[in-house]
C-alpha cells in the first residue's frame, strides 16, 4: 500500500543523491571534509571529532545515529561554530552552500546563523527565553536578520506558526513557554529554525525528549517542511526508529569517526559495519521469541584513551588480529555505500554479509 | 529484501557472558575520579590569589596559636618609657600609648580575632544545619516556625541585634559569642532548607524510604553529606562577616573588653593618634583587611571549583 | 472475601498485588482567588499484579504511570480505594510492619544519575538494605553479601569503594537493580528503568532483569513508555490514560489486535526501524494532551478520539472484562 509509494520516492531520491555527487558540486548543500574537533582538558586531548566528512545535498533529510557520546552534537556544534573552550576546530573545512564557515569571525557567523543554517535542540525549554512570549522570540528571529517591521514580522511568524500545526496560532502568539506543552514548544522550535527559510536545518535529538505520539508528528511535521521548502534537514538521534522513519542518507559515527555511510534503504537491507549491526539487533523485535537480546558488549571507549587499531575492536565480534593493529578507512562498497571496516577492503571479498 | 544479515548475525552464539565489561573500560572511566576535595586541591594549583590566600590564613591562625613563641614580650605588660615609641628593631610596630608592644598586642589580637571568626561561625553553623534540615525535612509547622523566626532575625540588622544582645549580655568576648552566633543561624538554616527540599525530591532519597530506611538515617546519612558544599562556602563567607563585625562591635565598645584585646579593639583604641601615630591604626586595620579579603577570595574559589556539585 | 478482586483469580493464579479502586489526588497550591487546584493523577484504577509475571504499564508522560507504581509500594498513601499486598490491605499495617513489608517489594528508577547518593559508595549503597533490616550479624557476612549482589549484576566485585560518578550510567542501573535485590523482594517496580540508556547498553540491562527474573521467580511491574521494550520483557501490558486505565490484556494479543482507540494510536506512533515500513500517512494523534487539572467529563480521551459520540463525553466508560482483556471504551467490546 503506502509503503511501495514511499520505496519509490525514496528511490527517486537515491538517484538523485548519486547524480548530486558525480555531477556538480553546487548542488551540495553542505560539504564537511575531513573535520576535527577536539577538546584540550586538563586530563588530556579528547578527539570529540575525529577526521568527519560529510555531505549533505539539496533537499534531503541526513541522519546521523550512534550512541552518545560519539561526537554527533559536538559535529552539530562545529557547523554553526559554537565550540567554545576547551573545544577547538583543529582541522578541515566546512562549506555551507559554496561559503567555508572554519575561521569565519564571530559577527560574520552571527549573521549566518539562523539565516542560512539554524539549529533546534532537545529540550525546546532551555532554548526560550522564559520571560519573553514565544511570538515575540520567533519575531526575533526574523528581523535581526531581514529589513522587516513588526507588524510584517508578526504576520510572518503567524503565518509559521500556522505550517508548523499549532492551533489558534494568533492566540499562541502571546503565549509564554512555560504555558505550552513540550510538543507545542518543539514546535515552535521548528518555527524558529524555519522563519527564515535556511538552507540547513541541524535537529540535535528533536523527538528525545517527546512521547512516541508527539514523536510522531513532529517527525512528520519535519519532513513535510523539508519537501516544501528547499531546506536541507541534518537529523541527529540515537534512535534507529527515527532514522528509518525520516531520513534519506545515513551516516553511522562512534567515537568521533563515521563508521558506515549509506542511503537508509541501502544501510538497513544490506548492513555491513558490525557496530550498525550490533545497534539494529540491540532494538528488541517482535517476532522474536522471549529470548535474551542481542548487545553489544562493554561500552562506548573513553575517548582520551582509544584502543589501538579499529576503535571498534575491543568491541567487536568480528576483529581479527589487524583490526588491533591499524586503523581501516573508508572503504566503498558501491551504491553509495562506506564503511570503515577491514572485513570489506578491497579483495577482502565483501566480508560477512554477502 | 529484508534484514537478511541481522538475522543471520541474530543466530549466531550470542555473547556468553553479558556481565562484567572488560577491566580497560572500566579503568577508563575512572578518569573521573575527582572528589570534592580534589577539585579544591586543584582549584589551589590553579588559582593563585586562591592558594596564596590559604597561606595567609593558615599563617595568621599559626602565629595566634604561637603567640608567645614569637615574641619575647608580654601583651599586657607595660612600659612607660616605651610610650608610643615609633617603630624600631625592638619594637617592629613600635609601641601603644601604655608602651605595650604593638606587634605582640596584635600577635595576641589575632587569637581573638580568629577565635570570633571560627567559634561563633561554627556554633551558628551546627545550629543553622540542624534547623535547616529539620525545617525542609519535616516541612509543616516546624518548618513554618523555623522559618519565621529566620526572617526575624534576618528582617533585623545583624549588627545591631548583636548589639542588643551583646549589651544586654554587659560586653566582653563572652557576649560577643553568642551575639554572633544568635544572628548568624539563620542564614544558614535557609540555605540548607532549600538545599533539603531539593534533596528530599531526588531519586536516591525515595530509594532509601522504599528500603525502610529511618528518617532520622534519611536526614543526616543522605541529605546533609550533600549539603557540604553549601556548608564550606556559607563558612568562608560567615568567617571573614563575624571577623568585621566582632571588629565593629569593638570599635563601638562593646566588643572584647581592655586589658584583653583585638585587631577592631586596637583600632578602636587607637584611633586619636591616627594623625600623629598612624601605624597603631592601620596595622590592625591592614590585618583585619588582609584576613577578610583571604577568606573572601579563598571563598570564591572553592565556590568555583564546587559548581558543579552545588548546581546539582 | 466480597471484594471485587480476589486473593486469586479464576484460573488460580496467585495476585501478589492489587489496586482497588484507587484515586490519587494531588493538591496544588494555587492562587487565592480560584483557590486550590487538584490534579487528578489516577482516578479509580483497579488493577492485580499476579504473582511471577511482568506487567507492564504503558502510556504518555504524566499520565500517572510514577504514581501508580509508587501507590503499589507505598510511598504515597492513595487518596481513596484499597492497596493490597499477598492480600493485606496496606493502609491496615503500622509503621513498623509496613517497614518490615518493604523487603518485599523494591523500586528501580530512570534516572541512574539522580537514584544513587552521590556520597555514598557502592558497598554503602548496597549494603543499605541489610543494613537497615539487620539481615546479618556480622560486618563480614553483610559484605559477602554486597560483593555476591554485584557480581550477579555483572559490576567487579572489586569496585566496592568506588562512588556512583565514577560508573558509567549503565553501570549506575545495575548497582541500581542490586540495591533493589539485596533483600530477596517478591515485587520490584521497575519506573523507566532503560529509558536513559543507549539501545546497545539498554539490551544489556534488559537481559538482566529477564534473567534475574527467571533465577529468582521476581514479579516486575514495568513502566515504560517504550513499546518495543515492553513487547519484549512483558507478560500483559495496561494503557493509561490521564490517570484511567484504557485496557489490559495480554502482550502479544494487544499488539496484534489493539482494541481501544488510544492504543491504536499509540502502537501506530512506534517509529519502526524499518524504512520499508514507512507510510506517506500515519493517523496521527490530534489535538493536545487534556490538563489532569480539568480532566474531560466522560471518557476522558473523547477530546480526541475519532470514534468519540455523544455518550462518550457524558457517561463514564467503565472497564469491560472477556477473559483476559479489558477494555474501557463506550464503543468497543473487549
Ligand atoms: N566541553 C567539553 N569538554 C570536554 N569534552 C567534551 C566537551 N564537550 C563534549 N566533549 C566530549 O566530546 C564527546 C562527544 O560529545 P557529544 O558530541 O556531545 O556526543 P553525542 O554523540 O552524544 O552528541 C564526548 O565524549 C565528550 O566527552
Ligand atoms: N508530588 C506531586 N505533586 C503534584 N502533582 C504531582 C506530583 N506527582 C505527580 N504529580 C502529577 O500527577 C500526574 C501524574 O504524574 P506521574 O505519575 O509522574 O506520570 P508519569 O510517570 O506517567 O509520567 C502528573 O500530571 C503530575 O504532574
Ligand atoms: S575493522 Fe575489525 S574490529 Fe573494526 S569493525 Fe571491522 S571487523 Fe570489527
Ligand atoms: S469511550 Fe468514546 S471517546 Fe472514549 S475511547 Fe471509546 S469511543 Fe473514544
Ligand atoms: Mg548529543
Ligand atoms: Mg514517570
Amino acid at each position: 500500500m503506502m509503503t511501495n509509494l514511499a520505496a519509490n520516492r525514496a528511490a527517486d531520491r537515491i538517484t538523485d543523491i548519486e547524480s548530486g555527487i558525480q555531477g556538480a558540486a553546487a548542488q551540495e548543500m553542505l560539504v564537511i571534509k575531513d573535520l576535527k574537533t577536539h577538546f584540550f582538558t586538563q586530563k588530556g586531548v579528547v578527539p570529540a571529532v575525529d577526521g568527519v566528512s560529510i555531505r549533505i545535498p539539496e533537499k534531503q533529510v541526513m541522519g546521523i545515529v550512534g550512541e552518545s557520546g560519539c561526537g554527533k552534537s559536538v559535529t552539530a556544534m562545529s557547523i554553526l561554530q559554537l565550540i567554545s573552550r576547551p573545544g577547538r576546530i583543529v582541522g578541515g573545512s566546512i562549506m555551507l552552500d559554496g561559503e567555508e564557515l572554519v575561521g569565519k569571525s564571530v559577527r560574520a557567523m552571527r549573521d549566518i546563523r539562523g539565516d542560512k543554517v539554524s539549529v533546534i535542540f532537545q529540550e525546546p525549554m532551555t532554548s526560550l527565553n522564559p520571560v519573553y512570549t514565544v511570538g515575540r522570540q520567533v519575531s526575533e528571529a526574523i528581523t535581526v536578520h531581514r529589513h522587516v517591521g513588526k507588524q510584517e514580522a508578526r504576520q510572518q511568524v503567524i503565518e509559521m506558526f500556522k505550517a508548523v500545526g499549532i492551533p489558534e496560532a494568533e492566540r499562541r502568539f502571546s503565549s509564554f513557554p512555560h504555558q505550552l506543552s513540550g510538543g507545542l514548544r518543539q514546535r515552535v522550535m521548528i518555527a524558529m529554525a524555519m522563519v527564515c527559510q535556511p538552507k540547513l536545518m541541524i535537529a540535535d535529538e528533536p523527538t528525545t525528549a517527546l512521547d512516541v505520539t508527539i514523536e510522531a508528528q513532529i517527525l512528520h511535521l519535519m519532513r513535510r517542511l523539508e519537501e516544501k521548502s528547499n531546506t536541507s534537514i541534518m537529523l541527529i538521534t540515537h534512535n534507529m526508529g527515527v532514522v528509518a522513519e525520516i531520513c534519506d542518507f545515513v551516516y553511522v559515527m562512534y567515537a568521533g569517526k563515521v563508521m558506515e555511510q549509506a542511503p537508509v534503504f541501502e544501510l538497513f537491507d544490506h548492513t555491513k559495519h558490525p557496530y550498525t549491526k550490533g545497534l539494529l539487533n540491540s532494538i528488541p523485535k517482535p517476532t522474536e521469541e522471549k529470548q535474551r537480546l542481542y548487545n553489544i558488549k562493554g561500552m562506548v571507549p573513553n575517548l582520551l584513551r582509544l584502543p589501538k587499531g579499529c576503535r571498534f575492536s575491543p568491541r567487536c565480534e568480528y576483529a581479527m588480529p589487524e583490526c588491533r593493529e591499524s586503523e581501516p578507512e573508508l572503504y566503498d562498497c558501491g551504491k553509495n555505500h562506506k564503511v570503515r571496516c577491514f572485513l570489506y577492503q578491497k579483495g577482502q571479498g565483501g566480508g560477512a554479509d554477502e | 529484501m529484508q534484514n537478511s544479515d541481522i538475522l543471520t548475525l541474530n543466530n549466531q552464539s550470542l555473547p556468553p557472558d553479558l556481565g562484567l565489561p572488560p577491566a580497560e573500560d572500566i579503568d577508563a572511566e575512572l578518569l573521573d575520579n575527582e572528589t570534592m576535595w580534589d577539585r579544591i586541591k586543584i582549584m589551589l594549583r590553579k588559582n593563585k590569589l586562591a592558594a596564596a590566600s590559604f597561606v595567609v590564613i593558615v599563617l595568621m591562625c599559626l602565629a595566634a596559636a604561637f603567640a608567645p613563641f614569637l615574641t619575647p614580650y608580654e601583651p599586657n605588660k607595660t612600659s612607660l618609657k616605651d610610650r608610643l615609641a615609633p617603630p624600631s628593631r625592638e619594637h617592629i610596630l613600635g609601641c601603644d600609648e601604655l608602651g605595650r608592644d604593638h606587634f605582640t598586642r596584635m600577635l595576641y589580637g589575632t587569637r581573638v580575632s580568629v577565635m570570633i571568626g571560627l567559634l561563633p561561625t561554627s556554633v551558628a553553623m551546627i545550629i543553622g544545619t540542624v534547623l535547616g534540615l529539620m525545617a525542609g525535612f519535616y516541612g509543616g509547622k516546624i518548618d513554618f516556625v523555623i522559618m519565621r523566626l529566620a526572617d526575624v532575625v534576618l528582617a533585623f540588622p545583624s549588627l545591631l541585634l548583636a548589639m542588643v544582645v551583646s549589651y544586654t549580655l554587659k560586653g566582653g568576648i563572652i557576649s560577643i559569642f553568642l551575639a554572633l552566633a544568635a544572628v548568624k543561624w539563620a542564614r544558614t538554616a535557609r540555605v540548607i532548607r532549600a538545599q533539603t527540599l531539593s534533596m528530599k525530591e531526588k531519586e536516591f532519597v525515595e530509594a532509601a524510604r522504599s528500603l525502610g530506611v529511618k528518617k532520622s538515617t534519611i536526614m543526616f546519612r543522605h541529605i546533609l553529606p550533600n549539603c557540604l558544599p553549601n556548608l564550606i562556602v556559607l563558612l568562608t563567607l560567615n568567617i571573614p562577616e563575624s571577623i568585621l563585625d566582632e571588629a565593629s562591635l569593638s570599635f563601638l565598645g562593646i566588643g572584647a573588653q581592655p586589658p584583653s584585646t583585638s585587631w577592631g579593639l586596637m583600632v578602636f583604641r587607637c584611633k586619636p593618634f591616627l594623625f600623629e601615630y598612624p601605624w597603631l591604626a592601620i596595622a590592625p586595620g591592614v590585618a583585619i583587611l588582609i584576613f577578610v579579603l583571604a577568606f573572601n577570595f579563598l571563598g570564591d574559589g572553592v565556590r568555583d571549583a564546587l559548581d558543579p556539585y552545588l548546581k546539582d | 472475601m466480597n471484594n471485587p478482586i480476589n486473593h486469586v483469580n479464576h484460573e488460580g493464579r496467585k495476585v501478589l498485588a492489587a489496586a482497588e479502586n484507587v484515586v490519587k489526588e494531588f493538591k496544588l497550591s494555587g492562587n487565592i482567588r480560584r483557590g486550590d487546584l487538584v490534579v487528578h493523577a489516577i482516578t479509580d484504577v483497579s488493577l492485580n499484579i499476579y504473582e511471577g509475571e511482568t506487567l507492564a504499564m504503558v502510556g504518555e508522560s504524566g499520565c500517572g504511570k510514577s504514581t501508580m507504581g509508587r501507590l503499589f509500594l507505598r510511598l504515597l498513601e492513595p487518596t481513596a480505594g484499597t492497596v493490597r499486598f499477598e492480600g493485606r490491605n496496606l493502609a491496615d499495617l503500622g509503621e513498623e510492619e509496613l517497614r518490615h513489608l518493604r523487603k518485599q517489594m523494591q523500586i528501580i528508577f530512570q534516572d541512574p544519575y539522580a537514584s544513587l547518593n552521590p556520597r555514598m559508595t557502592v558497598a554503602q549503597i548496597i549494603a543499605e538494605p541489610l543494613n537497615t533490616h539487620q539481615v546479618y550479624g556480622s560486618h563480614k557476612e553483610t559484605e559477602a553479601r554486597v560483593k555476591e549482589l554485584m557480581k550477579k549484576v555483572g559490576i567487579r566485585p572489586e569496585f566496592t569503594n568506588r562512588y556512583p560518578h565514577q560508573f558509567s550510567g549503565g553501570q549506575r542501573q545495575r548497582i541500581g537493580i542490586a540495591r533493589a535485590l539485596a533483600l530477596n523482594p517478591k515485587l520490584i517496580v521497575c519506573d523507566e528503568p532503560v529509558s536513559a540508556l543507549d539501545v546497545s547498553i539498554q539490551a544489556q540491562i534488559l537481559n538482566l532483569l529477564h534473567d534475574l527474573q527467571k533465577e529468582m521467580g521476581l514479579t516486575y511491574l514495568f513502566i515504560s513508555h517504550d513499546l518495543s521494550v515492553v513487547r519484549y520483557i512483558s507478560d500483559r501490558i495496561c494503557v493509561m490514560f490521564l490517570g484511567k486505565l484504557c485496557e489490559v490484556g495480554p502482550t502479544e494479543e494487544i499488539f496484534r489486535e489493539p482494541k481501544h482507540p488510544y492504543t491504536r494510536f499509540l502502537l501506530e506512533a512506534v517509529p519502526k526501524p524499518n524504512p520499508h515500513l514507512r507510510k506517506e500517512q500515519k493517523a496521527f494523534l490530534t489535538g493536545e494532551m487534556p490538563s489532569p487539572v480539568k480532566p474531560p467529563s466522560g471518557c476522558r480521551f473523547h477530546t480526541r478520539c475519532p470514534l468519540a459520540t455523544e455518550r462518550c463525553s457524558q457517561e463514564v466508560p467503565v472497564l469491560r472484562t472477556m477473559a483476559e482483556r479489558q477494555v474501557a471504551c463506550h464503543m468497543v467490546n473487549p
